[in-house]
């Protein structure tokens, strides 16, 4: 059970990177990487959001929608209980840990949207994950996407200063940066 | 019937969802492996989209303005799950290559984006063939960028080998870092039309340059904000009757 648990923790985070080689969570990988301290606060908030996405999608998943036989409605169910629990978030953290909301406060909004978190609810349920499979996986996925958002910014923070083509400028040198990351993160298919 | 053809022509040229307005890049990059995977992906969208702009359009004088985003997002689901469990039936090949993309299609900025820009405000007629126009935009992108990757990458465009025997395939373009280059050249190109345009005088200002501002125009213009200021007004009121 635990070599299973690690083995989902190494494939979800490093070899099947939710960003560079799943191609989830695209917008704020390129939105917001472009200092390393925005980039870390939105990777804790996703690991913090897809986190708690993956166990109550599990929850609601494993006790309502199997037993009443309406797995069909998954999709539905999903992305509205993903809307409200990151409404809710929000609202818990401003009441009772302002300091916490002021350091996340304003990724939560973007995370709302982000295809990853969906994508990690439909992933544990297409693979049959438990919950805590599911979370693990969700955390694991997560802390992927929060090393490669982190690693894009420090790059970006140096690109900077080098002398770009005009046509190259802005968001194109930033997706070939991406494309040659995804190369690197492809030598981590050996480790499985 | 001009303002069908209008529509069309507008979806497919004008403001392409894929090459003008950068939108709905998370399908646009995993499924375009092929030819055929990335036709499969813009014909399924298409129906998405007409659907949900006739069925929001329809429904335009009922759906409360304070709801409508919550409303949007729940027919766009349930046309996606029919759409998805029709694949699954009838065209398995596709179901099994798109795998989760499809579901995910309820996240697709471009489908949120036309119900709130356009069906929400516009009747039935025009806001079907604003979809259909939009989603064949989406499809010639998808298909061109699927060629292109399926070209380089194995020598051959739906599935027909077209290139020489001595070309050896370049495979890194059909695995995932190909999609960042492709897509950075696409950015590249559309970077070098704006210049251009605005050396010219030209009002160029349609095109955007995808994540330049903050989030694809998803998180940042579109859905996410809207959805949670509304939460927040929801919420100031609950604070008010409370005090």
């Amino acid at each position: 059970m635990l070599k299973e648990l690690l083995v989902i923790l190494i494939a979800s985070s490093l070899v099947n990177n939710v960003v560079l080689s799943q191609f989830l969570g695209l917008c704020p990988f390129l939105g917001v990487s472009k200092k390393t301290e925005t980039a870390t606060g939105m990777g804790v908030a996703v690991i913090f959001v897809i986190t708690l996405a993956s166990a109550v999608a599990g929850a609601i998943y494993q006790f309502i929608l199997l037993p009443f036989d309406i797995a069909y409605l998954q999709t539905i169910v999903f992305i509205l209980v993903i809307a409200a629990l990151v409404q809710f978030v929000e609202m818990f953290l401003k009441k009772f840990i302002p300091g916490l909301y002021q350091s996340l406060g304003v990724y939560l909004p973007l995370i709302t949207t982000n295809c990853a978190v969906l994508g990690v609810a439909l992933t544990n349920v297409q693979k049959n994950y438990g919950i805590l499979t599911g979370v693990v996986n969700g955390f694991a996925t997560a802390v992927g996407f929060t090393i490669s958002i982190i690693i894009l910014a420090g790059i970006r923070e140096k690109l900077k200063y080098n002398d770009i083509p005009e046509s190259f400028q802005g968001m194109p040198i930033v997706l070939v940066t991406a494309g040659l990351m995804a190369i690197a993160f492809c030598g981590f298919s050996g480790l499985l | 019937m001009n303002s069908a053809k209008e529509r069309l022509v507008n979806g497919i040229v004008k403001e392409n969802p894929t090459f003008v307005l950068m939108l709905g890049m998370c399908p646009t990059l995993a499924v375009t492996t092929s030819a055929i995977n990335g036709l499969g992906m813009g014909l399924t969208t298409m129906v998405v989209l007409a659907l949900s702009n006739v069925f929001i359009s329809l429904l335009r004088n009922i759906i409360p303005d304070k709801v409508r985003i919550p409303a949007f997002i729940v027919i766009i689901a349930s046309f996606v799950t029919m759409v998805e469990l029709l694949l699954q039936g009838f065209i398995p090949f596709l179901y099994d290559a798109l795998g989760i993309y499809i579901p995910l299609i309820v996240v697709n900025c471009i489908i949120l984006g036309r119900a709130e820009a356009y069906a929400y405000k516009n009747p039935v007629i025009p806001s079907l063939f604003d979809g259909i126009g939009m989603g064949l935009g989406f499809s010639v992108a998808l298909t061109c960028i699927g060629a292109v990757r399926e070209l380089l990458g194995a020598g051959e465009i739906f599935g027909i080998h077209v290139m020489p025997e001595s070309f050896v395939p370049v495979s890194i373009f059909i695995m995932a870092p190909g999609a960042f280059f492709v897509l950075a050249l696409l950015t590249a190109i559309q970077n070098k039309v704006k210049i251009a345009g605005e050396r010219k005088g030209k009002d160029m200002s349609k095109i955007q340059s995808g994540c330049n501002s903050d989030c694809m125009n998803c998180a940042d213009a579109g859905c996410a904000k809207r959805l949670i200021d509304e939460g927040k007004e929801k919420a100031g009121e609950g604070e008010k009757k409370n005090a």
